[in-house]
This record gives structure tokens, sequence and C-alpha cells, in this order.
């Protein structure tokens, strides 16, 4: 059966690779910088320069490119803690959204 | 490049940086609001010195409220900071406009309007709404958007570092962008991340240089 969907794989690539564009376009980091990162690698605590206004940009830019919202209740410091449990929450929203 | 005094609408004397040679084309810049501004100081004045060089005047007004002006942000409101821009409009005789992000919002709309990558009202509040609520929970305390700007409208709301009264805020929640009332530059026309969304403020050379590029090929 012929289908327009994305396939869930490639949903969930695209999903980590416009987490990591807005997240070099947040922190101006270099694309070998952002390759880097893991599901392990530290956020929201880690990385001095990312304090709430630039979470709330973060966010904010994440909803208008995956076309998701997030609640203000979804926000909280396991979702923001690393780049792997931000990549799941994000994934998650769009698979419902 | 100069910097001097213009007379804004409410009599209070605020600054300008600019760069006047009596040229023909006189852009008057709106610059990005709140924290957008900051973080794109620098890259504002990097496109109008590129600008400048390129045989146009520009000038960049400091809107009542904002750094040295005498006046209280809390009771500046857009109406009173499109007054301020159409005044400074008619006093540095500007024949087009250049409005980056929010600046959109109160850009006089008798010239001709250059918007990059252009911002509504209400999504500029939603990240300062946002960044509140985050900055809150970090503190122990519990807030929702909803609540803050329930607040905001009736009594004025602290955001991230801003005092805005509460017209200001019901205002930037209403404030639309107008459809093609303007030329419009998206950031995707110049490459790269939009440098507002910087954790810090930051510039970018090959940035500057294509959105003056841009610019000067509507000014023809």
């Amino acid at each position: 059966m012929a289908t327009n969907l994305p396939a869930p794989t490639e949903q969930a690539e695209d999903t980590d690779l416009i987490l990591r564009l807005v997240l070099a376009d947040v922190l101006g980091l270099s694309a070998e910088r952002i390759a880097e990162l893991d599901a392990e690698s530290g956020l929201f605590g880690d990385l001095p320069e990312l304090d709430s206004m630039a979470v709330a940009g973060l966010l904010t830019e994440l909803e208008d490119r995956l076309d998701i919202i997030i609640d203000d209740e979804d926000v909280d410091g396991e979702m923001l803690e690393t780049f792997g449990g931000l990549r799941s929450f994000l994934a998650g929203k769009r698979a419902v959204g | 490049m100069l910097t001097g005094l213009w007379t804004s609408p409410s009599g209070s004397d605020e600054y300008v940086l600019g760069f006047d040679a009596g040229r023909a084309r006189r852009v008057l810049v709106a610059r990005g609001l709140f924290d957008e501004g900051n973080k794109l100081r620098h890259f504002t004045v990097e496109v109008m010195r590129r600008l400048d060089a390129a045989g146009v005047d520009c000038f960049l007004p400091d809107l009542p409220g904002t750094n040295e002006s005498l006046l209280p942000l809390a009771d500046q409101t857009l109406d009173s900071w499109r007054e301020a821009i159409n005044a400074a409009a008619t006093h540095f005789r500007a024949t087009h406009v250049l409005a980056i992000r929010g600046g959109a919002l109160i850009a006089p709309a008798v010239l001709p309007n250059i918007h990059y990558a252009p911002a509504s009202g209400a999504s500029l509040l939603r990240s300062m709404l946002r960044a509140q609520v985050i900055a809150a929970r970090e503190a122990g305390q519990s807030e929702t958007r909803e609540d803050l700007f329930e607040r905001g409208r009736i009594e004025g709301l602290r955001l991230a570092g801003y005092k805005l009264g509460p017209e200001m805020i019901a205002g930037l929640e209403q404030a639309q962008l107008v459809d093609g009332q303007a030329i419009e530059i998206a950031q995707g026309d110049i490459g790269g991340g939009g440098l507002w969304l910087r954790a810090e403020p930051s510039h970018d050379a090959g940035q500057a240089d294509r959105l003056a590029n841009r610019i000067l090929g509507h000014l023809q």
C-alpha cells in the first residue's frame, strides 16, 4: 500500500538532525562539535551558556521546526538533562502530534 | 559612525547611532525588541557599516525606555514605540525602513519597509514567558505561562530582565505581522542560524555581508 507518510525510522533521523541543527544555532557550535553529541551528552546544567532564556528560545524554535507544542508541564530537568533525553521527548511529541 | 541624540515625542532625548553623509538613500533601522535586540546589536551595527560603505545613510535610534533612556521601560507600549520611531523617521528624513525581528511590529508603514526575519508579538512573548517559567522552576517555584500572562496583563511583569507594563504585554499578545506590506528577507535567504537564537550575543560577518547585499538589492 502506497503511503506518503515517512517511515518511523526516517522521522527519528529527522528529529535527531533538526535537534542538532537547532542546538548548533543556539550554542554557536561547529558542525564537528555538534556531530559529537551523543545520547549521554549533558545539556541544561552542563552547559553554562544554556540559561533559562536560551532554553526558552531553544524550545520555541524546536516547536516551530518540528510543528509540535511543548507544554510548561513537559519542561523538567530530566527532559533537558541530556541530548538523548531531549531527543526522546521530541520524538514522542512528534509521534502523537 | 556618529552618535547623537534625537528628541522622542515624549520629549526625552534618546541616543542614535548612525552614518549620515547626506546621501539620497536613508535607512531607519527598527532594531529587534528586548533580549533579541541585545543579541543582534553587534550584527545590526555591522550590517549598517556595510550599508554605509555601499553609499547608504542609516540610523539606529534607541527606543524610549531602552538603553540609557531616562524614561521607564514599564511606561512604554507598542504604540508609544510606534510614535517614537515614526518621529525618528521624520527627524532623520528616512527614505526606507529596515526592521529586524520584532522591530517589524513598530515600523512606520508610510515608508517602504524591508523586514528581516520578522517575528510576531505573540512568539516573542511566548519565549519570554517560557524563560520566566523555567527560571522560576529552577528557583523551586511553579508557575505557568497562562498565570504569568494573566497577571502581566493586569499589573505588568518582569520578563527576562525587562520590566514590561500591562499595555505592553497585552499589545505584544495582539501584535501581528501584516502580510504584503514589506519586502521580507527570511533567515533562510541569509543562511546559517539566526543570531537572535544564540545563548550568547554573537556576530557572523558572512551573514552580515549577505543581509546587507540583499538589502542593497531592494534599495536599488
